[in-house]
Formats: structure tokens, sequence, C-alpha cells
């Protein structure tokens, strides 16, 4: 191997990947069970960026020439940039020699367009197949797909990656025009549905025939590009609550615009990554996926937008404050879930501990809940509740000066950019 | 108050809660170790591990803890948090005392404490799992060492044999001295005389592409950042300096 032929190839072609945010390693079941190397079973992220995202995979493309050329995109045909492509063997040889090291759970491989979407699909999936079949390799495989590859190749693509996705790019199709006009939505949607539709298949198989192979155990995610357009918070949100529930998507991975080109399409160079705007939207995400709130609990019409300054779920308490107080020690896991300051692990031990007995406000602190929100929307087995008659924006006001958002000194221009 | 030394084992420490029993014991300190000098002056008592009341004291453990429970109490104590044994006692005590199962009674500070460590060594073996970083020798075994908070070495031969079937390992507890090899069959305990094999020999031993997957390695991690979204204090909470020394990127 040229050591400085490959070095300057892996930087290319990992900076051009790295604005895909996906990262996950988790929710597959291979196991090691060929005496080959590795599982993929864990979801470990073996290390973190200077910027805080975690480094679970190799993430790189296979080439960065591509004959598209969308506005957000730093790899678009127009931009003058250096190219390079890897060959089969060369991603083959790096996966394996970084996984041997423990520095990953596997590999993450999108691609540019190369010639047609098949011609580079079939290579993405040749570098899964050999890792599979020559290798005995049972790590992670993330594989991008192409839109508009064909069935055959997806079929194939499934029985050697644990997940598979298609990024949306823009949540609305409007959008997507806008700044990828040679990108078609329909390309997206298409494979997408195929895959669900052979993943529900061979998951039935599976069920009748211990030996059937698995199909992409992890399933499919999908990303969407904030802030390049000007959608709503709604408009995201409801894109993400149609796409989990029409095909059972595993994620959707929101990603905050990081300007890298001048197009008067975009916002300009200068402006800040709305990185406020994508935590209230993975918070949001998380409430329609774990905590039982409906899409139209979130965000409706009258406010298409998360708030910057609070979380989603401290603003639907607020809206709703008839909802409120809840008795911690009689209500059900599903209200529980709805109290701003409890999460998940928190609302499973307080309906495991008040078994035993009531539990007042030190319990709950020891326990974890996050009294400084808390607080005001329950009652436990202690005189004083703290709510009296506050209104909701008295409460907010109070939350607000007790805390001290780590946000804050980026709030200000983050409200400016909408 | 009384103060028991026992051995630093598990059984002695399930002997000790014996005694504590035998002698209706209230106010206790608990110790690791010999008998000291000083402690003569006080109430002391020095725990001889013993199998047969140990094993009582455990019967009494299994008949209102579930397996799962018994072996993070198990985890808990190898682990060796400083201090811990006094919580550790205190919630052998409490399930013992109780009728029915309370290993879930979070409003009780000792099942609090011991799920808080439980927490503590789930995260480091975790850590570990993900922090681990190994070098090829010229033998094609994979070195590693590393220096965990706690004790948690034995916790690690499972993931790490799953993974790694086909290639052998070392993952050496600087720390504590002793560490884990597979072999290509079995894991098993190691210890390295470092006094004449120097750590920095051992690894001496390089294969000669380490160096430029090392490489390739940091090359990669500096890729991969995104500059405009840089985030030192998250990124120090996920990664704590303490476990920089170990890791190739950020050697």
């Amino acid at each position: 191997m040229n050591e400085e032929r490959i070095t300057e190839k892996l930087n290319i072609l990992a900076d051009a990947a790295k604005y895909d945010v996906s990262c996950s390693s988790s929710g597959s079941k291979r196991k090691n069970d060929n005496n080959g190397l590795g599982n993929a079973s864990n979801g470990i992220c073996h290390t973190y960026t200077e910027d805080g995202r975690c480094v679970s995979l190799l993430k790189i493309l296979l080439t960065n020439h591509c004959i598209f050329d969308c506005a957000y995109c730093v790899s678009r045909s127009s931009n003058d940039i250096k190219r390079a492509a890897f060959t089969v063997q060369e991603v083959v040889d790096l996966t394996i020699n970084f996984y041997r090291r423990n520095y990953i759970e596997g590999l993450f491989l999108s691609s540019g367009i190369f010639k047609d979407a098949d011609f580079t699909m079939e290579r993405l999936v040749r570098v899964a197949k050999k890792l599979r079949t020559e290798h005995k390799f049972n790590g992670y495989i993330h594989l991008k797909s192409i839109p508009g590859a064909s069935d055959e190749l997806m079929r194939e693509a499934g029985l050697y990656a644990d997940r598979l996705s298609i990024n949306l790019e823009i949540p609305t199709e409007a959008g997507l025009k806008l700044l990828a006009p040679e990108k078609n939505r329909q390309d997206m949607i298409k494979p997408m549905g195929f895959l669900n539709k052979e993943i529900i298949q061979r998951t039935e198989e599976k069920q009748l025939f211990k030996k059937a192979p698995i199909f992409a155990p992890a399933g499919q995610s999908t990303q969407m590009i904030i802030g390049a357009t000007p959608e709503t918070d709604h408009q995201v949100l409801y894109t993400s609550n149609y796409f989990y529930k029409n095909f059972n998507l595993k994620r959707v991975y929101y990603s905050g615009y990081v300007p890298v080109m001048n197009d008067n399409r975009l916002p300009a160079l200068h402006t800040s990554v709305p990185m406020v705007r994508e935590n209230r939207l993975y918070q949001a995400d998380w409430l329609m996926r774990f905590y039982g709130f409906k899409v139209n609990e979130i965000v409706d019409q009258q406010n298409p937008h998360l708030d910057l300054d609070i979380d989603p779920k401290l603003s639907w308490s607020l809206r709703n404050l008839q909802v409120f107080p809840i008795d911690i020690n009689t209500a059900d896991l599903q209200l529980i879930l709805r109290v701003p300051g409890v999460g998940l692990q928190s609302a499973q031990k307080i309906v495991s501990a008040r078994k035993f007995g009531k539990l007042n406000w030190e319990h709950l602190k020891k326990i974890g809940v996050a009294l400084n929100r808390a607080k005001y929307f329950i009652t436990c087995s202690s005189v004083k509740f703290e709510r009296r008659d506050l209104t909701g924006s008295a409460i907010k006001q109070y939350i607000l000066a007790q805390s001290k958002s780590k946000y804050l000194k980026n709030s200000v221009t983050q409200l400016n950019l909408f | 108050m009384t103060t028991l030394i026992y051995d630093g084992s598990f059984e002695g420490l399930l002997t000790a809660v014996f005694e504590i029993y035998e002698h209706r014991l209230q106010h206790i300190k608990i110790e690791k170790g010999e008998w000291l000098a000083t402690a003569l002056f006080e109430d002391v008592i020095k725990v001889h591990t013993d199998e047969r009341r140990a094993g009582r004291v455990l019967q009494g453990l299994q008949k209102r803890l579930s397996a799962g429970a018994l072996q993070r109490l198990y985890a808990v104590h190898m682990a060796g948090m400083d201090g811990e044994d006094i919580n550790i006692v205190g919630y052998i005590r409490y399930v013992i005392d109780s009728v029915q199962n309370v290993e879930e009674d979070y409003g009780n500070r000792y099942v609090l404490r011991v799920a808080e460590m439980v927490r503590m060594i789930r995260r480091e073996k975790h850590r570990m799992e993900a922090f681990i970083r190994f070098q090829k020798l010229q033998d094609e075994t994979f070195y590693s060492a590393i220096e965990p908070d706690f004790n948690i070495l034995p916790l690690l031969g499972k993931h790490f044999k799953n993974r790694y079937t086909d290639q052998k390992w070392i993952i050496y507890d600087m720390r504590r001295n002793y560490g884990l090899f597979y072999n290509l069959h079995a894991v098993e305990f190691i210890a390295l005389d470092f006094s004449t094999t120097r750590p920095d020999n051992v690894i001496s031993t390089y294969t000669e592409d380490e160096g430029l997957y090392q490489n390739l390695w940091k090359n990669y991690f500096n890729s991969v950042n995104i500059p405009a979204r840089k985030n030192t204090k998250l990124h120090m909470r996920h990664i704590p300096k303490r476990y920089w020394r170990f890791l190739t990127e950020k050697i």
C-alpha cells in the first residue's frame, strides 16, 4: 500500500463524508458465529471529534467524483476541489485493520455518483460482499443507497449491510427542487418502499426458518438538512412522522446546515450552524419515538416552530397546564413520562420505587429527576407544591432564571436566522 | 462502634456480615487488610474468611435477590471503590432484614447507592470497550494497556472474546498489574514482569504496518472534525483527559 497516496485519499474522502450525521452502530444483531472477525450488536462510540460528535464507524465516500450539482454538497460537480476514489480492496483493508485495533465498529460507506446510480451502487455492494464473504467480517456495515438504484442491487445490499439509508436531503420536495434540481424525490422514496417491504417479508421468513439469512437487521434511516431552505419545524417533523409511520424508519437524522459555499439560494457563508434548532428537533424526535407524544402535540399550525429557549416537552407542558399537577405516587408511567425534567430511566425508577413506599422530593432528586423543571408539574409525598397559582409564562421565567442554558450565548444569533 | 477487618475477598465480606449478625452489631466500620497496630486500641474484630459462614449469607441473599442483582452486587465489590464497603454491607443487611425482594427500592439509600455504583462500573466498562486501542505485535498478538479507575478487567473478557475470535490479544491493567490474554481458545489472567520486560520493550516489537495504521487513524480523526461546530466542553465530557494517553488519536 502506498502510504502517501492512501493517506491523501483517506483525508479527502473522510472529509467529504463528514457532513453525513448518521453515526449509529446499534440496532443490529449480527453475531460472530463463524469464528471470524467482529460482531455488530453493541453500538459503541470509539472516540469523539473536537466538535463533540461520536465516531463509531469508518465514515468515508468511495469517491467524491459526482455527476450531480446539488447546491448544499461539497462534492457537487461544479465545486473546484481535489477528487479521489478508493478501490474496493483499499476500503476493505482499511476497515479490517481499523477494526482489529478497536478503532471502529464497522464501515459507513457512501459515494458520489460516478456514472449512474446502478454503476455506483454495484461498487458499494461489492465492498460489503467482499468483507462478509472473503474476510468473515461481522462488524457493522451501513451502506448509503444511491437513489434510483435497481431493486436487485438493493436486495443484495440488504443481504450484506446492517443498515441502509437514503438521504432525503431537504425536508420538502419544493426545497429539493430548488437546491438539487437533478434529484428526484420519487427516486429516493421508491427504494425505501421496496426495502421496507423486503425487511418485513424477511423478518417473517426468519421467524419460520431459523436459517434464513438476516436482511438489513438494523433497518433503514435517513437524514435531512436543516436550515438550508426555509422549512418550518412543523414541516420537518411531519415529514419525519410520515417516514416513521409509513416506512418503519429506525432513525431520522437532522443535520444543521454548515455553509460550505457561496450560492444565492443558500444562507450566506458566515451564517452560524443552527445547532440549537438541530438539538430541539432531536428532542422532539425523541418525544415521538420514546415518550408517546403525537407529532401534532409538539408542533401545529399555531406553533410551527419549536421554542429555542426551552425544550419541546416543557413547551408542551406550558401549553397544557390543565393536565398538571400529576401525583408521582399514583400516576401512570405514560403520564409521568410527560413531566418536564423526568427522563425514561427516572420514570421507570419512580414506578419501581413507589411500590416500596411513597416518594418525596428528596427521593426524586436522588433518582435523578431534574427538579428545577419538574417541581412545577408534580405533587409527591410532601406538603409543599411549588407551582402555586403560577401562569405558564411565570413558570417559564422561573425556570429560565434558574438554569444556565449551555446555548444561551448562541441563542441571540440563532433567533435572527429565521 | 466496632471495626471489622477482612481480607478484601467477597467471601470475606460475606463472613463479616455473618459476624455482624452473630454479635448483633449495630454501628460498624469495615476495612480491608492486615491487623494494624493502631487498631488494637479500638473495638476490632478480625474476620477469618470462612466458606461455611459466607455460604449461609449467600444463601440468604439468593433467596431475596434475583440472580442479576446478586451478580451486580458481586461486580460492585470486585470493582474496589474506595470506602464503599460500608454501603455494600448496608445493602446486604437491608436485603436480609426485608421480607420481600427490595432490589428496586430506590427510596432506600443503600439500594440507590449500589445502583449508582453499578452505573459507574458499567460506564467505565463501556468506556474501556470503546477506548481500548490495540497495537499489533510481531507475533500477531494485539496488545493494549489501560488504567481504569475501577477494577473492571474481569468484566471485559466476554466482550473482546466474542469480537476478536480470530486474533490473539492482551489487555493489560497497568494500575493493578494484571491482564487478560486470549490465546485463540480461551481467556486467561496473566501478570507481566515489567522489571525485566519494560512496557516500552513489549510494544517495541510492532509489526511493520502498525505505524501506518496509527497514522491513518490520526489523520482520519482530524479529517472528520468540523471546525465550524467546535465544542471543546462536549469533547472533554465524552473523552475525559485521563484516558488520552492511551488513545492513539490523542497522543
